[in-house]
């Protein structure tokens, strides 16, 4: 299935937001979101991912 | 004193985190300035993690952290990033920007009452940056918000208070809010100057991070700011137009 993570599409073993996260190596401090829509880390687990859905994987940055 | 949320600042200096030489830069600017709220952002974490060790370095700071919604123009992109910026910094506290200019980076005011709104209700404690009109001022407070943010210029001009008649309105007409003059700020006299017009902190970035010594402008501004505080507390004189005589007539000497 090809997902967008950060903008670049992959091709993904990965059927939940959980997996996917592994998959691609997140393992830190991140948060995520789903087509636009916010995804808490509790529900990543349950969240299920369809083709050609848009990740996003935010982590911690420098900011004014 | 005028609190944040419940929080005392043992010093009213709000430093952001971006744009510095080198992380060690960084972090020499806050222990020398003793900075008490470090501003952070969430942005795209790459294969490297660059954002793991980033945040290791901000925990090791042990200041309060204040994430930023920068760069959102609309409404749901701030709220989004709130809630991302609510997890993994788990921390209420947000820096609410919406930005309305490309060119000034001012802030969309209208938007910017309503995001604070839906983020107040879901229990964000908002830290709305925001312009000196007073009204924009009211309907943040109605929206649910503690603190104001108004610029002093726009994001990393460095020019100053461009409008002090309008700030020291803001701070006449909200007596009991605290007040943050934030962005704008380029030397330490217009950091003191804030302080001067009784303002409660000042919020700057790329006066500390792009100047030649981040380490000795970020104690400059430390010191300046704590010399404004100091002149707003000590009640300073009204200027006047013509000379008023320091030395006292009386007793002066006849000797023409």
């Amino acid at each position: 299935m090809k997902i967008i993570v950060n903008g670049d599409p992959r091709e993904v073993a990965a059927t939940t937001l959980s997996e996917l996260l592994a998959e691609c190596g997140y393992s830190g401090r991140v948060a995520t979101a789903v087509n636009e829509v916010f995804v808490g880390s509790s529900a990543r687990i349950d969240l299920a991912l369809a083709d050609g859905d848009r990740v996003e994987i935010l982590a911690p940055m420098q900011g004014g | 004193m005028r609190t944040f949320y419940g929080t005392q600042l043992a010093n009213p200096l709000l430093l952001g985190t971006a744009q510095y030489p080198s992380p060690a830069i960084l972090e020499s600017a806050f222990r020398d300035s003793k900075a008490a709220i470090a501003t952070v952002s969430l942005r795209r974490e790459g294969a490297g993690g660059a954002g793991q060790s980033f945040w290791q370095m901000i925990r090791d700071l042990d200041v309060h952290i204040l994430p930023n919604t920068a760069g959102c123009h609309t409404v749901k992109e701030a709220v989004t990033t709130a809630h991302m910026a609510r997890e993994v910094f788990d921390t209420r506290w947000i820096k609410l920007e919406l930005i309305g200019h490309t060119d000034s980076l001012q802030p969309d005011v209208f938007q910017l009452v309503e995001a604070a709104r839906i983020l107040s209700e879901d229990g964000f404690q908002v830290f709305p940056y925001t312009t000196e009109d007073l009204i924009v001022g009211e309907r943040l407070l109605n929206a649910g918000c503690e603190v104001l943010m108004p610029w002093g210029a726009p994001i990393g001009s460095g020019r100053g208070l461009a409008n002090e008649y309008g700030l020291r309105a803001m701070r006449a007409e909200f007596p009991d809010t605290p007040l943050v003059v934030d962005a704008g700020i380029g030397l330490p006299s217009h950091a003191a100057h804030a302080m001067e017009l009784g303002f409660d902190a000042v919020l700057l970035n790329t006066a500390v991070a792009r100047a030649g010594d981040p380490a000795a402008m970020a104690r400059a501004m430390a010191q300046a700011i704590e010399a404004g505080r100091l002149a707003h507390q000590a009640d300073p004189i009204e200027p006047r137009d013509m000379a008023t005589a320091s030395t006292p007539v009386i007793g002066k000497a006849f000797l023409s």
